[in-house]
């Protein structure tokens, strides 16, 4: 079946505006949309830029804005697309480098400020530092963060001029992660971190970032979780 | 680099990954008459033998004609693990099957066949990252490779699932710890030649390029011959025409036409670079295979299926020369484990 995509295109280095552009692609309706674009790129327009590499999900490069909301190419299967023409978009929020490329270095650099590894008190055992099933459900969802940017690109609050130095969700997913995880330490130094308006207190649980997550996070939730045991630290506190 | 491991049960078409962990929860292999066939290919362990086992018996299946509807898969059955174990235990199996098919695993079997997985070959290392230049094990200095890339002989003809955490974990860590050892040591010789310049007139050579043939194009010929003559079953004729056909692709690449000519995100390029790559370490992979005449773990030869310890129980070490790979062997060391027969 033929597929219509309209794509944004953008090329700093040709001096030109971004601009629209149409292309068709025949396709089974088992094919990702990702392919559609490979097949575009391969077949019709090799000056296409987009990031990929996995295909299914696990990598998390190649998220953009697909008919308006943030998600991959590599989970959006061409029958569930509709008959429509189908608007691709890079990420709002970030700089545009080239087409659907944008510049995720301001993302990964708020996501290593809040720490995002294992802290510990106590010296290296000789094993591995042991946890039970039930210990580990505690932040299994967060684990499976593939750190696409879907839900920061998607936030309200990152998207608005005025509040964009919010750290953004998929940065407080993982500083979730590691404060509901049993081994870590570093509780202190996180809630330091995330008690502040560009930390935790930034979301204003507007939903987006857990309507985009294509890994199915819970993340406002999870977001709510890390306001609750900040509360509950100040509690003990005073 | 003969040895290339297929994993049985790649989601059919993508060949998106349906890990061990299903069958290890009770998932069942079945094919078009809804047979448990790994029953017949392995009585003891069934649908739990080794990976290139199941791949085997995965397309010995769809040859016979007993893919399910006759076509080239089968099915994986996960009814066996349960409703509550597929959401705790294997949710991304579980979101794969939705996701891409719009099956519910819990009720529908999931379509699978074997797909490429790892490569066990690589490049050559010791126990430290230290890349190796010959038989003899004698250490190239300053240059170190861990992770897929590397082989330090450990896996043999077939990696066991969770290994490669070993490449990772252990060896990657051993060889920064080495490294960091050595790096105030290591004496490296001027070069006289600039390497950065060359690898940049090369790069600048191939961005110029403005011939007929497509990259496309020679990647889909490129995968053709390899998933036909260089996977799951191999022989002396099919090696050979497989060979052929790369190096006639290898020829063609030098008439390759490179239309994107900017310098940002430049894919194509990316791309080209990677194709010439890959063309080279196919001819490798199929001359690997070619010279091995005999069967083992993952490489399977139609015309020579038995294992042959007498002449093959080596590790093979390929040369680039100007007339093509060179193939010599180097000893394996054999500690606590004797190589035994492999009985399911
Ligand atoms: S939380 Fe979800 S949307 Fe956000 S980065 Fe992680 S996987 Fe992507
Ligand atoms: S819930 Fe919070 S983080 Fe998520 S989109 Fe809304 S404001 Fe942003
Ligand atoms: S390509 Fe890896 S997540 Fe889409």
């Amino acid at each position: 079946m033929p597929v219509n995509l309209k794509v944004f295109r953008y090329d700093p280095d040709k001096g030109e505006k971004p601009y629209f552009r149409s292309y068709q692609v025949e396709a089974e309706p088992s094919d990702r949309l990702l392919d559609c674009l490979n097949r575009i790129r391969w077949e019709q327009d090799p000056t296409l830029s987009f990031r990929m590499s996995c295909g299914h999900g696990v990598c998390g490069s190649d998220g953009m804005r697909i008919n308006g909301i943030c998600g991959l190419p590599c989970q959006k299967l061409v029958s569930v697309l509709g008959a429509g023409e189908v608007l691709v978009e890079p990420l709002p929020v970030f700089r545009v480098i080239k087409d659907l490329v944008v510049d995720l270095d301001p993302f990964f650099e708020r996501y290593r400020s809040l720490k995002p590894y294992l802290i510990t008190g106590t010296p290296v055992p000789e094993k591995e530092r042991g946890q039970s099933p039930e210990e580990h459900g505690a932040f299994a969802d967060a684990v499976r963060c593939i750190l696409c940017a879907c839900c920061t690109a998607s936030c309200p609050v990152n998207q608005d001029k005025e509040t964009d130095g919010y750290v953004g969700p998929a940065a407080l997913v993982r500083a979730f992660r590691y404060l509901f995880d049993s081994r870590d330490d570093g509780s202190s130094a996180r809630i330091d971190l995330l008690d502040r308006k560009e930390g935790a207190w930034g979301c204003r649980t507007l939903w987006k970032c857990t309507e985009v997550c294509p890994k199915q996070i819970p993340v406002t939730k999870e977001i709510g979780r890390i306001k609750k045991r900040m509360y509950g630290a100040k509690q003990e506190k005073t | 680099m003969e040895f290339i491991q297929f994993h049985p049960t790649g989601l059919y078409p993508l060949g998106i990954l349906i890990s061990e962990a299903a069958r290890g929860e009770g998932a069942v292999l079945l094919n078009g008459p809804g047979e448990r066939f790994m029953e017949r290919y392995a009585p003891t362990i069934k649908d739990l033998a080794a990976r290139d086992v199941v791949s085997r018996a995965i397309l010995l299946e769809v040859r016979a004609g007993r893919g399910i509807a006759g076509k080239e898969y089968v099915h994986l059955d996960l009814s066996p693990v349960g409703e509550e174990n597929i959401r705790d235990k294997l949710w991304e199996i579980a979101s794969f099957a939705r996701i891409y098919l719009g099956i519910d695993p819990v009720r529908q079997p999931i379509p699978v066949a074997p797909t490429c997985h790892y490569v066990m070959g690589g490049i050559p290392t010791d126990a430290d990252g230290r890349v190796i230049s010959d038989e003899s094990g004698s250490v190239v200095a300053g240059i170190f490779a861990a992770g897929e890339c590397a082989c330090v002989f450990v896996h043999g003809a077939n990696r066991l699932g969770c290994n490669s955490l070993l490449d990772l974990l252990v060896f990657g860590r051993r060889a920064g710890r080495a490294m960091r050892d050595e790096a105030p040591r290591v004496q490296t010789p001027a070069s006289k030649a600039d390497p950065v310049k060359a690898v940049g007139e090369d790069l600048a050579d191939l961005h110029e390029r403005r011939g007929q043939e497509r990259i496309d194009t020679l990647r889909r010929r490129m995968q053709s011959l390899m998933m036909d003559h260089g996977s799951v079953f191999r022989t002396d004729a099919g090696l050979n025409v497989a060979i052929d056909g790369i190096r006639g692709l290898k020829e063609q690449f030098s008439r390759v036409a490179i239309l994107d000519k900017g310098r940002t995100f430049n894919y194509e390029l990316m791309e080209a670079v990677e194709l010439r790559h890959q063309l080279d370490l196919c001819e490798v992979i199929l001359t690997s295979a070619l010279h091995r005449k005999e069967s083992r773990g993952s490489h399977f030869r139609e015309d020579f299926p038995a294992r042959d310890d007498g002449a093959y129980l080596k590790h093979t070490l390929v040369f680039d020369r100007p007339s093509g790979p060179e193939v010599r062997y180097r000893d394996v060391s054999i500690t606590r484990f004797q190589p035994e027969k492999r009985v399911y």
